[in-house]
Protein backbone atom coordinates (compact mmCIF):
# COMPACT_ATOMS: atom_id res chain seq x y z
CA UNK A 1 0.00 0.00 0.00
CA UNK A 2 1.52 3.32 -0.89
CA UNK A 3 -0.15 6.10 1.20
CA UNK A 4 0.79 9.89 1.14
CA UNK A 5 0.53 12.24 4.36
CA UNK A 6 0.18 16.05 3.71
CA UNK A 7 1.85 17.93 6.76
CA UNK A 8 2.12 21.50 7.51
CA UNK A 9 4.44 23.53 9.42
CA UNK A 10 2.69 25.69 12.13
CA UNK A 11 4.02 28.25 14.54
CA UNK A 12 4.46 26.81 17.56
CA UNK A 13 1.09 25.68 19.82
CA UNK A 14 2.48 27.59 22.75
CA UNK A 15 3.56 30.82 20.57
CA UNK A 16 1.60 33.84 20.30
CA UNK A 17 0.46 34.06 16.84
CA UNK A 18 0.12 37.13 14.55
CA UNK A 19 -1.22 38.88 11.57
CA UNK A 20 1.48 40.62 9.59
CA UNK A 21 1.04 44.68 9.12
CA UNK A 22 1.52 44.39 5.40
CA UNK A 23 -0.24 41.83 4.01
CA UNK A 24 -2.07 40.30 6.61
CA UNK A 25 -0.64 36.59 6.46
CA UNK A 26 0.30 34.80 9.63
CA UNK A 27 3.59 35.41 10.52
CA UNK A 28 5.39 32.31 9.94
CA UNK A 29 9.02 33.03 10.40
CA UNK A 30 8.67 34.88 13.71
CA UNK A 31 7.57 31.77 16.18
CA UNK A 32 9.67 28.40 16.15
CA UNK A 33 7.75 26.01 13.92
CA UNK A 34 6.67 22.46 14.26
CA UNK A 35 4.81 19.97 12.63
CA UNK A 36 1.33 20.96 13.24
CA UNK A 37 0.32 17.95 16.03
CA UNK A 38 -2.73 16.39 14.26
CA UNK A 39 -0.32 15.65 11.14
CA UNK A 40 2.00 13.66 13.90
CA UNK A 41 -0.97 11.28 14.10
CA UNK A 42 -1.37 11.19 10.68
CA UNK A 43 2.29 10.23 9.98
CA UNK A 44 1.96 7.51 12.95
CA UNK A 45 -1.25 6.49 11.75
CA UNK A 46 0.00 5.85 8.06
CA UNK A 47 2.98 3.81 9.70
CA UNK A 48 0.74 1.81 11.79
CA UNK A 49 -0.81 0.87 8.39
CA UNK A 50 2.16 0.37 6.43
CA UNK A 51 3.40 -1.97 9.39
CA UNK A 52 0.15 -4.35 8.96
CA UNK A 53 0.02 -4.20 5.36
CA UNK A 54 3.49 -3.29 3.45
CA UNK A 55 4.01 -0.40 1.46
CA UNK A 56 5.39 2.98 2.54
CA UNK A 57 4.51 6.18 3.45
CA UNK A 58 5.69 9.47 1.58
CA UNK A 59 5.24 13.01 3.32
CA UNK A 60 4.22 15.97 1.44
CA UNK A 61 4.55 19.68 2.50
CA UNK A 62 3.77 22.68 1.06
CA UNK A 63 5.89 25.88 3.02
CA UNK A 64 8.64 27.81 3.12
CA UNK A 65 12.39 26.79 3.01
CA UNK A 66 11.84 25.92 7.03
CA UNK A 67 9.04 23.48 6.64
CA UNK A 68 11.70 20.97 5.71
CA UNK A 69 12.39 20.55 8.88
CA UNK A 70 8.83 18.97 9.59
CA UNK A 71 9.65 16.80 6.70
CA UNK A 72 12.63 15.73 8.20
CA UNK A 73 10.81 14.52 11.47
CA UNK A 74 8.15 12.44 9.75
CA UNK A 75 11.24 11.30 7.91
CA UNK A 76 12.73 10.38 11.64
CA UNK A 77 9.36 8.78 12.45
CA UNK A 78 9.74 6.23 9.51
CA UNK A 79 8.16 7.81 6.51
CA UNK A 80 10.35 6.67 3.39
CA UNK A 81 10.27 9.86 0.96
CA UNK A 82 9.46 13.42 1.62
CA UNK A 83 8.03 16.13 -1.04
CA UNK A 84 8.74 19.75 -0.48
CA UNK A 85 6.33 21.87 -2.71
CA UNK A 86 8.88 25.40 -2.43
CA UNK A 87 8.03 28.54 -3.99
CA UNK A 88 8.20 32.14 -3.00
CA UNK A 89 4.52 32.46 -5.43
CA UNK A 90 3.17 29.96 -3.01
CA UNK A 91 2.94 32.24 -0.30
CA UNK A 92 -0.38 33.94 1.28
CA UNK A 93 -1.74 30.67 -0.76
CA UNK A 94 -5.42 30.06 0.33
CA UNK A 95 -7.27 27.01 1.11
CA UNK A 96 -8.41 26.66 -2.32
CA UNK A 97 -5.29 26.78 -4.06
CA UNK A 98 -3.27 24.70 -1.41
CA UNK A 99 -6.05 21.95 -2.35
CA UNK A 100 -5.15 22.52 -6.20
CA UNK A 101 -1.47 22.55 -5.20
CA UNK A 102 -1.70 19.64 -3.47
CA UNK A 103 -3.70 17.83 -5.30
CA UNK A 104 -1.87 18.21 -8.09
CA UNK A 105 1.26 16.82 -6.60
CA UNK A 106 -0.69 13.77 -5.26
CA UNK A 107 -2.81 12.68 -8.79
CA UNK A 108 -0.19 10.90 -10.57
CA UNK A 109 1.74 8.96 -7.70
CA UNK A 110 0.07 5.70 -7.48
CA UNK A 111 -1.15 6.49 -3.85
CA UNK A 112 -3.87 4.38 -2.52
CA UNK A 113 -4.06 6.86 0.41
CA UNK A 114 -3.59 10.72 1.32
CA UNK A 115 -3.61 11.07 4.89
CA UNK A 116 -3.96 14.25 6.60
CA UNK A 117 -4.55 15.76 10.13
CA UNK A 118 -8.05 17.07 10.61
CA UNK A 119 -7.26 20.60 11.18
CA UNK A 120 -4.21 22.81 11.71
CA UNK A 121 -3.45 24.73 14.80
CA UNK A 122 -3.42 27.81 12.89
CA UNK A 123 -5.88 28.49 10.37
CA UNK A 124 -8.10 25.95 11.75
CA UNK A 125 -10.53 25.78 8.48
CA UNK A 126 -10.38 21.79 8.42
CA UNK A 127 -11.37 22.18 4.59
CA UNK A 128 -8.37 21.29 2.82
CA UNK A 129 -8.89 17.52 2.95
CA UNK A 130 -12.30 17.66 1.99
CA UNK A 131 -11.43 19.98 -1.15
CA UNK A 132 -8.42 17.82 -2.31
CA UNK A 133 -10.63 14.53 -2.03
CA UNK A 134 -13.39 16.82 -4.21
CA UNK A 135 -10.55 17.89 -6.43
CA UNK A 136 -9.00 14.01 -7.11
CA UNK A 137 -12.54 12.79 -7.88
CA UNK A 138 -11.06 10.25 -4.72
CA UNK A 139 -13.55 8.83 -1.87
CA UNK A 140 -13.80 11.30 1.61
CA UNK A 141 -13.42 9.40 4.66
CA UNK A 142 -12.37 12.34 7.05
CA UNK A 143 -12.29 12.79 10.69
CA UNK A 144 -11.06 9.71 11.65
CA UNK A 145 -10.58 8.21 15.47
CA UNK A 146 -9.97 4.66 13.79
CA UNK A 147 -8.98 3.53 10.63
CA UNK A 148 -8.95 0.22 9.26
CA UNK A 149 -7.76 -1.32 5.37
CA UNK A 150 -9.34 -4.48 3.76
CA UNK A 151 -8.19 -5.21 0.75
CA UNK A 152 -9.09 -2.47 -1.28
CA UNK A 153 -11.67 -0.84 0.92
CA UNK A 154 -10.91 1.98 4.22
CA UNK A 155 -13.27 1.61 7.02
CA UNK A 156 -13.33 4.58 9.09
CA UNK A 157 -15.07 5.92 12.13
CA UNK A 158 -16.30 9.29 11.76
CA UNK A 159 -16.53 11.16 14.20
CA UNK A 160 -20.08 12.63 14.52
CA UNK A 161 -22.22 15.35 16.77
CA UNK A 162 -23.58 12.80 18.94
CA UNK A 163 -20.83 9.95 18.28
CA UNK A 164 -18.94 8.59 15.26
CA UNK A 165 -20.54 6.99 11.84
CA UNK A 166 -18.53 3.94 9.90
CA UNK A 167 -17.87 5.19 7.15
CA UNK A 168 -16.20 2.46 3.89
CA UNK A 169 -14.68 3.56 0.85
CA UNK A 170 -12.80 2.25 -1.76
CA UNK A 171 -9.36 3.08 -2.22
CA UNK A 172 -8.04 5.76 -3.20
CA UNK A 173 -9.54 7.89 -0.88
CA UNK A 174 -8.76 10.89 1.44
CA UNK A 175 -8.35 10.44 4.68
CA UNK A 176 -8.16 13.18 7.83
CA UNK A 177 -7.37 12.13 11.72
CA UNK A 178 -8.20 13.38 14.71
CA UNK A 179 -5.83 13.15 17.76
CA UNK A 180 -7.48 9.87 19.48
CA UNK A 181 -6.67 7.13 16.78
CA UNK A 182 -3.34 6.47 18.13
CA UNK A 183 -0.24 8.03 20.49
CA UNK A 184 2.70 8.92 18.01
CA UNK A 185 5.84 7.53 18.59
CA UNK A 186 8.95 10.05 19.14
CA UNK A 187 11.72 9.80 16.81
CA UNK A 188 14.56 7.35 17.61
CA UNK A 189 17.95 8.39 17.25
CA UNK A 190 18.26 5.80 14.77
CA UNK A 191 15.43 7.30 12.75
CA UNK A 192 16.70 10.59 13.31
CA UNK A 193 20.34 9.62 11.60
CA UNK A 194 18.38 7.10 9.17
CA UNK A 195 16.43 10.52 7.98
CA UNK A 196 19.41 12.49 6.88
CA UNK A 197 19.93 9.63 3.99
CA UNK A 198 16.08 9.45 2.94
CA UNK A 199 14.57 10.99 -0.59
CA UNK A 200 13.29 14.47 -0.47
CA UNK A 201 12.31 15.97 -3.55
CA UNK A 202 11.97 19.89 -3.75
CA UNK A 203 9.28 20.96 -6.18
CA UNK A 204 8.99 24.98 -7.71
CA UNK A 205 5.56 26.02 -9.25
CA UNK A 206 7.13 25.01 -12.63
CA UNK A 207 8.56 21.86 -11.41
CA UNK A 208 5.08 20.50 -10.00
CA UNK A 209 3.42 21.71 -13.03
CA UNK A 210 1.59 24.40 -11.65
CA UNK A 211 -0.34 27.30 -13.10
CA UNK A 212 1.20 30.36 -11.02
CA UNK A 213 -1.58 32.17 -11.33
CA UNK A 214 -3.97 30.25 -9.06
CA UNK A 215 -1.73 30.08 -6.05
CA UNK A 216 0.00 32.53 -3.87
CA UNK A 217 -2.11 35.68 -1.88
CA UNK A 218 -2.87 37.18 -5.12
CA UNK A 219 -5.39 34.56 -6.28
CA UNK A 220 -6.85 33.83 -3.09
CA UNK A 221 -10.48 34.33 -2.88
CA UNK A 222 -10.72 36.14 0.32
CA UNK A 223 -9.27 38.97 1.49
CA UNK A 224 -8.76 40.85 4.97
CA UNK A 225 -10.64 43.67 5.11
CA UNK A 226 -8.40 44.51 8.91
CA UNK A 227 -7.58 43.16 12.09
CA UNK A 228 -6.84 43.87 15.23
CA UNK A 229 -6.14 42.30 18.53
CA UNK A 230 -8.82 41.55 21.03
CA UNK A 231 -9.28 44.57 23.13
CA UNK A 232 -8.01 42.75 26.52
CA UNK A 233 -10.75 41.91 28.40
CA UNK A 234 -12.18 44.10 31.86
CA UNK A 235 -10.59 42.13 34.75
CA UNK A 236 -13.50 40.43 36.90
CA UNK A 237 -13.55 39.83 40.11
CA UNK A 238 -11.46 37.32 42.34
CA UNK A 239 -12.18 35.78 45.34
CA UNK A 240 -10.75 33.61 47.63
CA UNK A 241 -12.96 30.63 49.27
CA UNK A 242 -13.73 31.10 52.91
CA UNK A 243 -16.53 28.48 53.09
CA UNK A 244 -19.30 30.47 51.09
CA UNK A 245 -17.22 30.13 47.33
CA UNK A 246 -19.90 28.45 46.00
CA UNK A 247 -22.38 31.11 47.73
CA UNK A 248 -20.85 33.98 46.34
CA UNK A 249 -20.75 32.30 42.45
CA UNK A 250 -24.60 31.58 42.91
CA UNK A 251 -25.12 35.17 43.80
CA UNK A 252 -23.15 36.50 41.06
CA UNK A 253 -24.72 33.85 38.67
CA UNK A 254 -28.18 35.81 40.56
CA UNK A 255 -27.11 39.19 39.62
CA UNK A 256 -26.29 37.93 36.02
CA UNK A 257 -30.17 36.28 36.05
CA UNK A 258 -28.67 32.97 34.87
CA UNK A 259 -30.38 31.84 38.12
CA UNK B 1 -32.22 41.55 -2.61
CA UNK B 2 -31.00 37.82 -3.64
CA UNK B 3 -31.62 34.76 -1.79
CA UNK B 4 -29.45 33.65 0.60
CA UNK B 5 -29.57 29.89 1.06
CA UNK B 6 -29.16 28.41 4.24
CA UNK B 7 -28.18 24.65 4.40
CA UNK B 8 -30.64 23.04 7.35
CA UNK B 9 -28.35 21.21 10.28
CA UNK B 10 -30.76 18.63 11.35
CA UNK B 11 -30.77 15.24 13.53
CA UNK B 12 -32.79 12.73 12.68
CA UNK B 13 -35.36 15.50 10.94
CA UNK B 14 -35.27 17.63 13.89
CA UNK B 15 -34.22 20.85 12.87
CA UNK B 16 -30.55 22.14 15.34
CA UNK B 17 -31.16 25.65 16.92
CA UNK B 18 -28.01 26.82 14.67
CA UNK B 19 -29.97 26.75 11.71
CA UNK B 20 -32.42 28.99 13.79
CA UNK B 21 -29.62 31.35 13.70
CA UNK B 22 -28.57 31.19 10.26
CA UNK B 23 -31.81 32.33 9.06
CA UNK B 24 -31.73 35.43 11.53
CA UNK B 25 -28.25 36.55 9.98
CA UNK B 26 -29.56 35.62 6.32
CA UNK B 27 -32.51 37.88 6.79
CA UNK B 28 -29.80 40.72 7.41
CA UNK B 29 -28.41 39.42 3.71
CA UNK B 30 -31.38 38.91 1.53
CA UNK B 31 -34.47 36.21 1.76
CA UNK B 32 -33.59 33.45 3.40
CA UNK B 33 -34.10 30.00 1.46
CA UNK B 34 -33.59 26.83 3.31
CA UNK B 35 -32.26 23.57 2.03
CA UNK B 36 -32.99 20.62 3.45
CA UNK B 37 -30.51 17.52 2.64
CA UNK B 38 -31.70 14.05 3.49
CA UNK B 39 -35.05 11.67 4.94
CA UNK B 40 -36.92 13.17 7.16
CA UNK B 41 -38.88 16.44 5.94
CA UNK B 42 -41.96 17.36 8.07
CA UNK B 43 -44.76 19.95 8.91
CA UNK B 44 -42.92 20.26 12.28
CA UNK B 45 -39.31 21.10 10.14
CA UNK B 46 -41.43 23.17 8.62
CA UNK B 47 -42.86 25.36 10.57
CA UNK B 48 -39.60 25.81 12.69
CA UNK B 49 -37.94 26.91 9.14
CA UNK B 50 -41.28 29.07 8.78
CA UNK B 51 -40.43 31.07 12.11
CA UNK B 52 -37.55 32.05 11.54
CA UNK B 53 -37.99 33.48 7.94
CA UNK B 54 -37.31 30.99 5.12
CA UNK B 55 -39.76 32.44 2.55
CA UNK B 56 -38.33 28.79 0.63
CA UNK B 57 -37.72 25.37 1.47
CA UNK B 58 -35.42 23.84 -1.30
CA UNK B 59 -36.09 19.83 -0.25
CA UNK B 60 -33.97 17.43 -1.77
CA UNK B 61 -35.12 14.35 0.40
CA UNK B 62 -33.29 11.63 -0.84
CA UNK B 63 -31.20 8.90 1.14
CA UNK B 64 -28.27 9.56 -0.35
CA UNK B 65 -27.64 12.68 1.48
CA UNK B 66 -27.44 10.49 4.86
CA UNK B 67 -26.08 7.29 3.16
CA UNK B 68 -23.21 9.10 2.45
CA UNK B 69 -21.20 11.94 3.99
CA UNK B 70 -20.71 15.39 3.36
CA UNK B 71 -19.65 15.35 -0.80
CA UNK B 72 -23.76 14.91 -1.87
CA UNK B 73 -24.99 18.01 0.01
CA UNK B 74 -21.90 20.20 -1.88
CA UNK B 75 -23.49 18.94 -4.57
CA UNK B 76 -26.74 19.67 -4.19
CA UNK B 77 -25.92 23.35 -3.30
CA UNK B 78 -23.58 23.61 -6.01
CA UNK B 79 -26.36 22.89 -8.27
CA UNK B 80 -28.78 25.51 -6.55
CA UNK B 81 -25.66 28.30 -6.77
CA UNK B 82 -25.71 27.23 -10.66
CA UNK B 83 -29.59 27.53 -11.33
CA UNK B 84 -30.38 30.33 -8.16
CA UNK B 85 -27.09 32.98 -8.24
CA UNK B 86 -27.92 33.52 -4.25
CA UNK B 87 -26.70 36.47 -2.62
CA UNK B 88 -24.60 33.88 -0.34
CA UNK B 89 -24.61 30.82 1.15
CA UNK B 90 -24.76 29.82 5.00
CA UNK B 91 -23.82 26.97 6.69
CA UNK B 92 -22.92 25.80 10.16
CA UNK B 93 -18.97 25.73 11.14
CA UNK B 94 -19.30 22.02 12.43
CA UNK B 95 -17.26 19.83 11.28
CA UNK B 96 -19.16 18.61 8.38
CA UNK B 97 -20.52 21.68 7.55
CA UNK B 98 -16.86 23.26 7.10
CA UNK B 99 -16.27 20.37 4.92
CA UNK B 100 -19.55 20.64 2.64
CA UNK B 101 -18.25 24.23 2.38
CA UNK B 102 -15.32 23.29 1.51
CA UNK B 103 -16.02 21.20 -1.45
CA UNK B 104 -19.42 23.34 -2.21
CA UNK B 105 -15.82 26.57 -2.86
CA UNK B 106 -14.29 24.45 -5.29
CA UNK B 107 -17.31 22.92 -7.30
CA UNK B 108 -18.52 26.78 -7.22
CA UNK B 109 -15.58 28.51 -8.11
CA UNK B 110 -16.19 30.50 -4.72
CA UNK B 111 -13.78 31.99 -2.04
CA UNK B 112 -15.19 30.44 1.27
CA UNK B 113 -14.91 31.88 4.94
CA UNK B 114 -15.08 29.50 7.81
CA UNK B 115 -15.83 30.03 11.44
CA UNK B 116 -17.44 33.77 11.01
CA UNK B 117 -18.33 34.71 14.13
CA UNK B 118 -21.11 37.98 12.41
CA UNK B 119 -21.47 39.10 9.11
CA UNK B 120 -22.37 42.13 7.66
CA UNK B 121 -25.10 43.80 5.26
CA UNK B 122 -22.43 44.25 2.52
CA UNK B 123 -20.75 40.35 3.21
CA UNK B 124 -17.51 41.36 5.51
CA UNK B 125 -16.94 38.58 7.86
CA UNK B 126 -16.07 39.00 10.91
CA UNK B 127 -13.85 35.80 12.81
CA UNK B 128 -12.18 35.87 15.52
CA UNK B 129 -8.97 33.71 15.48
CA UNK B 130 -5.82 32.16 17.81
CA UNK B 131 -8.06 31.30 20.43
CA UNK B 132 -10.27 34.66 20.19
CA UNK B 133 -6.81 37.06 20.56
CA UNK B 134 -7.37 38.55 16.99
CA UNK B 135 -10.25 39.64 15.40
CA UNK B 136 -10.31 39.68 11.82
CA UNK B 137 -13.02 41.24 9.09
CA UNK B 138 -12.73 39.61 5.57
CA UNK B 139 -14.59 38.95 2.30
CA UNK B 140 -15.10 37.02 -0.48
CA UNK B 141 -13.85 37.95 -3.46
CA UNK B 142 -14.60 35.71 -6.34
CA UNK B 143 -18.03 33.44 -7.29
CA UNK B 144 -20.96 33.03 -4.37
CA UNK B 145 -19.72 33.89 -0.81
CA UNK B 146 -19.69 31.09 0.82
CA UNK B 147 -19.90 31.28 5.38
CA UNK B 148 -19.93 28.80 8.22
CA UNK B 149 -20.70 30.33 10.94
CA UNK B 150 -20.30 29.51 14.35
CA UNK B 151 -22.88 28.03 16.62
CA UNK B 152 -24.14 30.77 19.42
CA UNK B 153 -22.67 33.62 17.64
CA UNK B 154 -26.87 35.01 16.47
CA UNK B 155 -29.97 35.43 18.91
CA UNK B 156 -32.07 33.24 16.77
CA UNK B 157 -35.23 35.85 16.51
CA UNK B 158 -38.30 34.98 14.77
CA UNK B 159 -39.66 36.54 11.73
CA UNK B 160 -42.20 34.14 10.29
CA UNK B 161 -42.08 33.76 6.86
CA UNK B 162 -44.03 31.55 4.33
CA UNK B 163 -41.25 28.57 3.91
CA UNK B 164 -42.92 27.11 0.47
CA UNK B 165 -41.31 23.85 -0.65
CA UNK B 166 -39.55 23.70 -3.64
CA UNK B 167 -38.51 20.22 -4.92
CA UNK B 168 -35.26 19.40 -6.17
CA UNK B 169 -33.80 16.62 -7.89
CA UNK B 170 -30.41 15.62 -8.33
CA UNK B 171 -28.59 13.47 -9.73
CA UNK B 172 -25.35 12.79 -7.56
CA UNK B 173 -21.52 11.97 -9.34
CA UNK B 174 -20.27 8.74 -8.96
CA UNK B 175 -17.90 10.33 -7.07
CA UNK B 176 -19.85 11.92 -4.37
CA UNK B 177 -21.41 8.52 -3.30
CA UNK B 178 -17.95 6.48 -3.20
CA UNK B 179 -17.80 7.17 0.82
CA UNK B 180 -20.49 5.19 2.15
CA UNK B 181 -21.92 5.38 6.07
CA UNK B 182 -22.33 1.82 7.08
CA UNK B 183 -23.25 1.98 10.81
CA UNK B 184 -23.86 5.08 13.33
CA UNK B 185 -22.74 4.91 17.08
CA UNK B 186 -24.33 7.27 19.30
CA UNK B 187 -22.56 7.87 22.29
CA UNK B 188 -24.66 8.29 25.95
CA UNK B 189 -25.66 11.89 26.00
CA UNK B 190 -27.14 11.47 29.33
CA UNK B 191 -29.81 14.77 28.33
CA UNK B 192 -27.64 17.10 28.14
CA UNK B 193 -27.81 19.89 25.70
CA UNK B 194 -24.99 20.00 22.95
CA UNK B 195 -21.98 21.06 23.66
CA UNK B 196 -21.58 23.28 20.50
CA UNK B 197 -25.37 24.45 21.30
CA UNK B 198 -25.62 24.60 24.58
CA UNK B 199 -26.11 27.94 26.35
CA UNK B 200 -24.08 27.56 29.83
CA UNK B 201 -21.20 24.75 29.45
CA UNK B 202 -19.37 23.67 32.87
CA UNK B 203 -15.70 21.93 32.49
CA UNK B 204 -13.40 20.46 34.32
CA UNK B 205 -9.90 19.74 34.36
CA UNK B 206 -6.57 18.68 35.59
CA UNK B 207 -7.92 19.24 38.98
CA UNK B 208 -10.83 17.38 38.84
CA UNK B 209 -8.57 14.53 39.79
CA UNK B 210 -10.04 11.64 38.10
CA UNK B 211 -13.24 10.11 36.36
CA UNK B 212 -15.45 9.85 39.20
CA UNK B 213 -14.08 13.37 40.16
CA UNK B 214 -16.68 14.17 37.31
CA UNK B 215 -20.14 13.41 39.15
CA UNK B 216 -19.23 16.71 41.01
CA UNK B 217 -18.85 18.72 37.36
CA UNK B 218 -22.09 16.83 36.16
CA UNK B 219 -24.28 18.01 39.11
CA UNK B 220 -23.49 21.64 38.68
CA UNK B 221 -24.31 21.39 34.26
CA UNK B 222 -27.62 19.49 35.65
CA UNK B 223 -28.70 22.36 37.99
CA UNK B 224 -28.50 24.72 35.06
CA UNK B 225 -29.05 22.75 32.50
CA UNK B 226 -25.85 22.55 30.98
CA UNK B 227 -23.78 20.39 28.58
CA UNK B 228 -20.76 19.16 30.11
CA UNK B 229 -17.19 19.81 28.83
CA UNK B 230 -13.40 19.12 29.82
CA UNK B 231 -10.44 20.18 28.95
CA UNK B 232 -7.34 18.22 27.47
CA UNK B 233 -5.51 17.14 30.25
CA UNK B 234 -8.89 15.09 31.27
CA UNK B 235 -9.47 13.66 28.15
CA UNK B 236 -6.42 12.63 27.53
CA UNK B 237 -6.13 10.62 30.86
CA UNK B 238 -9.62 9.10 29.94
CA UNK B 239 -11.28 10.57 32.57
CA UNK B 240 -13.86 12.18 30.58
CA UNK B 241 -15.11 10.87 26.55
CA UNK B 242 -12.88 12.77 23.90
CA UNK B 243 -15.79 14.07 22.15
CA UNK B 244 -16.61 16.60 25.24
CA UNK B 245 -13.07 18.27 24.56
CA UNK B 246 -12.75 22.14 24.51
CA UNK B 247 -9.52 23.55 23.05
CA UNK B 248 -7.78 24.05 20.35
CA UNK B 249 -8.23 20.15 18.91
CA UNK B 250 -11.33 19.70 20.45
CA UNK B 251 -14.19 21.76 20.20
CA UNK B 252 -14.86 25.48 20.11
CA UNK B 253 -17.38 26.61 22.22
CA UNK B 254 -19.26 30.03 23.03
CA UNK B 255 -21.61 29.77 25.66
CA UNK B 256 -23.63 32.74 27.08
CA UNK B 257 -22.07 31.29 30.59
CA UNK B 258 -18.56 28.80 30.96
CA UNK B 259 -17.85 27.62 34.09
CA UNK B 260 -14.09 26.24 34.22
CA UNK B 261 -13.14 23.84 37.30
CA UNK B 262 -10.04 22.76 38.00
CA UNK B 263 -8.83 24.13 34.40
CA UNK B 264 -5.41 25.85 34.51
CA UNK B 265 -6.17 27.90 30.92
CA UNK B 266 -3.26 26.49 28.81
CA UNK B 267 -3.65 28.51 25.31
CA UNK B 268 -4.58 24.80 24.22
CA UNK B 269 -8.04 25.18 26.19
CA UNK B 270 -8.39 28.96 26.19
CA UNK B 271 -8.87 28.81 21.92
CA UNK B 272 -11.80 26.73 22.81
CA UNK B 273 -13.86 28.58 25.10
CA UNK B 274 -12.14 32.26 25.17
CA UNK B 275 -15.49 33.71 23.04
CA UNK B 276 -17.35 32.57 26.22
CA UNK B 277 -20.30 35.84 27.15
CA UNK B 278 -19.44 35.17 30.77
CA UNK B 279 -16.75 32.90 32.70
CA UNK B 280 -16.87 31.86 36.23
CA UNK B 281 -13.92 30.30 37.07
CA UNK B 282 -12.98 27.51 40.06
CA UNK B 283 -9.27 27.28 40.69
CA UNK B 284 -7.18 25.97 43.73
CA UNK B 285 -4.36 27.89 41.80
CA UNK B 286 -4.55 31.88 42.54
CA UNK B 287 -2.10 32.50 39.41
CA UNK B 288 -4.11 30.23 37.12
CA UNK B 289 -3.90 32.08 34.03
CA UNK B 290 -7.84 31.15 33.09
CA UNK B 291 -8.39 34.05 36.11
CA UNK B 292 -7.60 36.18 33.59
CA UNK B 293 -10.66 35.38 31.37
CA UNK B 294 -12.56 35.33 34.66
CA UNK B 295 -15.73 37.68 34.82
CA UNK B 296 -16.17 35.97 38.58
CA UNK B 297 -13.43 33.62 40.18
CA UNK B 298 -13.23 31.97 43.54
CA UNK B 299 -9.85 31.09 44.50
CA UNK B 300 -10.38 27.27 46.35
CA UNK B 301 -11.25 23.66 46.18
CA UNK B 302 -13.59 22.53 43.54
CA UNK B 303 -14.59 20.20 45.85
CA UNK B 304 -16.45 21.95 48.59
CA UNK B 305 -16.94 25.07 46.32
CA UNK B 306 -19.01 23.12 43.68
CA UNK B 307 -21.01 21.04 45.61
CA UNK B 308 -22.41 23.95 47.58
CA UNK B 309 -22.95 25.94 44.12
CA UNK B 310 -24.59 23.18 43.09
CA UNK B 311 -26.96 23.19 46.37
CA UNK B 312 -27.35 26.66 46.33
CA UNK B 313 -28.51 26.63 43.52
CA UNK B 314 -31.03 23.95 44.07
CA UNK B 315 -31.78 25.74 46.90
CA UNK B 316 -32.71 29.23 44.92
CA UNK B 317 -34.73 27.46 42.31
CA UNK B 318 -37.60 26.15 44.65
Amino acid sequence: MKIAVCVKQVPDTWAEKTLQAGDSTLDREGPEGVMNEIDEYAVEEALQLVEAHGGDVTVVTMGPVKAAETVRKALSMGAEAGVHLLDDGLHGSDALATSYALAEVLKDRGFDLVIFGSESTDARMSVVPAMVAERLGWAQATFAQKVEVSGDTVITHRVSETGFDTVEAPTPAVISVVEKINEPRYPSFKGIMAAKKKPVETLSIGDAGLDASRLGLSAAWTTVADFAARPPKAAGTVVTDEGDGGVKIADFLSEQKFI
Amino acid sequence: MGEVLVLVDQVDGAVRKVTTELLTLARRLGTPAAVWAGPGYSDGAAATLAEFGAATVYVADGAAFADHPVAPKAELLAQLVAEKAPTAVLIASSAEGKEVAGRLAVKAASGVITDAVDISTDLVATQSVFGGSTVVHSQVTAGTPIFTVRGNSVAPEAAPAAATRADVSVALSDAATKAKVTGRTVAVKGGRPDLTEAAIVVSGGRGVGGPEGFSVIEGLADVLGAAVGASRAATDAGWYPHQFQVGQTGKTVSPQLYVANGISGAIQHRAGMQTSKTIVVVNKDPEAPIFELADFGVVGDLFTVVPQLTAEIAKRAQ
